[in-house]
């Protein structure tokens, strides 16, 4: 691995966003709208129901965790389709990085976008709603680790069916978060999906970071075995990613794709 | 020979886009390649690259196959130019600079970016978004950033298409200009046969995949009994199967 190339491209997404004040107001415009959404939302369910006294906490740390996982995401995405749209992609593959580096430099980037977005979002619920997701304390970067893990994987097989399919599978990359999410309990127990629909729903992180965070917040303990699973999980799912990865980009050099990808 | 092409082929699906083509290029010379409009120009410079996966044959560079380098091993060592693809709109031209030279390991990078830009004559724009720019001054920019890294080769696709006769001269001066106090090998695909008279030492024509003549502009213009390469070209161009 050549750090200096790995920081080359992320130089190449820096002075994208920091050439752009709009650029900059979009990544924090859209975790705030979302804060500020949930956050209505979740002190209407306090004031109108007992069944969600004391709730206001847990689903606005989950909106505030789901939108870090979504962030991670896109921005991976984001930054791949930048190069399509800006017919660089024949010129960032003739450059001497490898695959390698270039996935390193974009799950480190990606990392960047989704807390320039998030982090003044996630200070904001604290003086409106009276929430600070740093109240999780330590536990939140075990909750943070897998689902960054997950985030770039699903990055990875969006950028893959770009390389497979070309541009058009960008429509794919906006819904792919969102076919997820049922499935992920982000605000609701497992218990409330159909057993059949659990069984796969076990099979994704997701319920086991957003499971162990409402363990957290209402029982005050932490259960590292739950934490653990779902970091395991997120590790043999990124493993997989990478795999598919490499796989689209031989299949693309076999399709000859790789020359002529834009718009 | 510093590059060699042995037998090689690429089979899209059922079409044959390059067909069992052998050639050399001895190191520090300029070879156009020449042919109609998808004769598999592209298609062979995109194998040299390694951005398309040979059906058969082989790249021998510098004495190495292409396969036994390690992908950044032998990108150091080459670049390439065309006007089809662009650099990110949204960075300046100082910063897309930046970026490939750092991603290409240019030593001295700030040295290089002021010399390169002095020749090219990019620098008064330094500051301006790639995607700002006229096409000339993309063209240059693009340029600029294919021979960043100082390349022992490099591959130009159409150089100066879609350039006015002022700047497209700016540029085949350029490179005259270039190839006479560097040591580089260049492969040139072109559709202007002035441009390939005045640059290449010699000359590879391509038709349907194949490889249908070859020799300096000299030899094959006479061989083909024409006045100019244009005029040769038209006459490859329009032949039924006419194979070396």
């Amino acid at each position: 691995m050549n750090f200096s190339k790995i920081y080359a491209l992320g130089l190449r997404h820096i002075y994208l966003i920091s050439n752009s004040l709009p650029r900059i107001i979009d990544l924090i415009y859209w975790p705030t709208v979302q804060i500020f959404l949930w956050g209505f939302i979740s002190k209407f369910f306090t004031l109108s129901s007992d069944y969600y006294s004391n709730t206001v906490g847990i689903i606005l740390t989950a909106a505030i965790l789901y939108d870090f996982l979504f962030r991670i995401s896109i921005s991976f995405n984001m930054m791949f389709l930048e190069e399509i749209w800006s017919r660089n992609f024949t010129n960032l593959f003739i450059a001497p990085i490898r695959i390698s580096e270039i996935i390193t430099s974009l799950t480190l980037t990606a990392i960047l976008r989704a807390l320039i977005g998030l982090v003044p979002a996630a200070i904001l619920a604290i003086p409106l709603f009276g929430v600070s997701v740093f109240k999780l304390g330590l536990p939140l970067l075990f909750l943070l680790l897998p689902l960054y893990l997950f985030g770039v994987t699903l990055g990875l097989l969006v950028t893959s069916g770009l390389l497979r399919f070309g541009p058009s599978f960008e429509n794919i990359a906006w819904a792919s978060l969102f076919f997820l999410a049922p499935l992920g309990c982000i605000y609701y127990p497992i218990e409330i999906l159909p057993y059949s629909l659990q069984i796969i729903a076990k099979g994704l992180p997701l319920v086991h970071i957003f499971e162990e965070m409402r363990n957290i917040l209402l029982n005050n303990t932490v259960n590292y075995l739950d934490i653990i699973k779902s970091i395991s999980i997120s590790i043999v799912y990124f493993i997989l990613g990478v795999i598919i990865f490499y796989s689209s980009y031989l299949g693309a050099k076999q399709r000859g794709t790789l020359i002529n990808m834009g718009e | 020979m510093f590059i060699q092409i042995k037998n090689l082929s690429k089979l899209f699906k059922k079409n044959l886009a390059v067909d069992k083509i052998n050639f050399h290029i001895e190191k520090n010379k300029t070879v156009g390649l020449l042919g109609p409009n998808g004769c598999g120009k592209t298609t062979s410079i995109g194998m040299m690259l390694g951005l398309i996966e040979p059906s058969e044959g082989e790249i021998i560079i510098d004495n190495k196959n292409l396969d036994s380098f390690k992908r950044d091993e032998i990108l150091t060592r080459i670049n390439f130019c065309s006007p089809y693809i662009e650099l990110p709109k949204k960075l300046t031209v100082k910063q897309n600079l930046e970026v490939y030279g750092r991603l290409y390991g240019v030593k001295n990078l700030s040295e290089r970016i002021l010399e390169i830009s002095e020749d090219l004559d990019i620098k008064n724009f330094f500051k301006r978004k790639t995607g700002e720019l006229s096409s000339g001054q993309k063209n240059r920019v693009s340029l600029a950033k294919s021979l960043i890294n100082k390349p022992e080769i490099l591959l130009l696709d159409e150089p100066t298409a879609s350039l006015d006769p002022d700047i497209g001269d700016f540029v085949r001066s350029y490179i005259q200009e270039y190839r006479s106090k560097n040591q580089v090998t260049i492969l040139l695909a072109s559709h202007n046969m002035n441009e390939v008279e005045r640059l290449c030492d010699s000359i590879i024509m391509m038709k349907k995949g194949k490889i249908i003549d070859r020799g300096t502009c000299k030899e094959i213009i006479k061989k083909h009994g024409r006045n100019n390469l244009e005029e040769t070209f038209l006459k490859l161009a329009r032949s039924q199967d006419e194979l070396q």
